[in-house]
């Protein structure tokens, strides 16, 4: 089974991975704010991903760290 | 297993570009060609003057901040000093590499410096606040083109690929971009084929990566992608411009 652990505090928000994952299941999270103010990024069903790494390769600050 | 991970010539800590900013893309692929080459230990950056300005704070190998365009020619300086261990590689922007640091680059390719130059082209200056550069597209708004760039009055804007294959030194030129998984697959295979050509001293290798830059252009992250798409690619073609190695096996 895929994991996507999300270093929280480095995401700026910016929303490329929500728009790379072909399942469409990463979305900024409406509720929380991270250190530096921004929605960050969150895996809305873990159990969906297949790990293909799409959102860890679009991201542009390394914030998803992919393990399957 | 982890399948995706930061790579480690890549540092642990918060980089400061912009939300979306596509230097984070390319500050990354470099970094893992870094590790897959295994030559984190024995590279050397340079830091261009631009928004990647603190590259060094983000590489872990030994970087060096070079005044503004003159990267090629610290790495040349870097590379000539000690030929055989350092692999010497500097990280430009369209501001620094294609205006102030034109002859220093054009200079460097046509020695055929044994040296790898990541040249990031978004088309517009970022970090002093958008002002036209010299890659900024014919009708491209700007804050010092405020009804889009007048060709007749500021010029056309520069391909380095093409200006420098004309040449007869490069050995490497390629022309990339980052705005999609696929895309970046192929950026990282170029700037690894850089460096390699480096490790077996086949000479200067340039890889142009069309970047995005979403505060400058006015656009969020997703609509500055799709608009290398829509209007750089198509003035900006991406492909192999030189190989000198290729076409002589050939």
């Amino acid at each position: 089974m895929a994991k996507l652990v999300f270093k929280t505090d480095f995401c700026k928000g910016c929303g490329l991975c929500v728009d790379a994952c072909p399942k469409k299941l990463i979305r900024l999270s409406p509720d929380k704010i991270n250190m530096k103010g921004h929605h960050p990024a969150e895996i809305t069903d873990q159990e969906a991903c297949v790990g293909c790494a799409f959102c860890a390769q679009m991201c542009p600050d390394c914030v998803i760290k992919v393990e399957r | 297993m982890v399948v995706f991970d930061k790579p480690h010539a890549l540092a642990d800590v918060p980089l400061h570009y912009c939300p979306g900013c596509t230097h984070g893309i390319v500050h990354r692929l470099v970094a893992e060609v870094l590790d897959e080459l295994g030559i984190e230990g024995k590279a050397i950056g340079v830091a261009p003057v631009g928004c990647s300005v603190m590259a060094y704070d983000y590489f872990n190998c030994d970087m060096i901040e070079a005044a503004h365009g003159r990267a090629p020619a610290v790495a040349t300086g870097v590379k000539r000093a000690d030929p055989d261990e350092h692999i010497v590689f500097t990280y430009q922007g369209d501001g620094d590499l294609a205006s102030i640091g034109m002859a220093e680059t054009v200079h460097a390719a046509a020695r055929n410096e044994n040296i790898t130059i990541i040249f990031i082209n978004n088309a517009i200056y970022g970090m002093t606040g958008g002002q036209m550069a010299p890659t900024s597209l014919p009708n491209q708004v700007t804050q010092t083109s405020p009804y889009g760039r007048d060709v007749k009055a500021c010029g056309f804007p520069i391909r380095v690929c093409e200006l420098l294959s004309e040449l007869d030194g490069p050995e490497y030129l390629e022309r990339v971009t980052v705005n999609n998984v696929k895309n970046i697959r192929n950026a990282k295979k170029a700037i690894k084929k850089a460096f390699q050509n480096q490790i077996d001293k086949k000479g200067f290798s340039l890889i142009e990566v069309l970047s995005s830059c979403p505060t400058n252009w006015g656009m969020t992250p997703q609509k500055a992608l799709e608009w290398i798409d829509e209007k750089m690619i198509p003035y900006y073609p991406l492909g192999v411009y030189k190989d000198r190695s290729a076409k002589e096996e050939k």
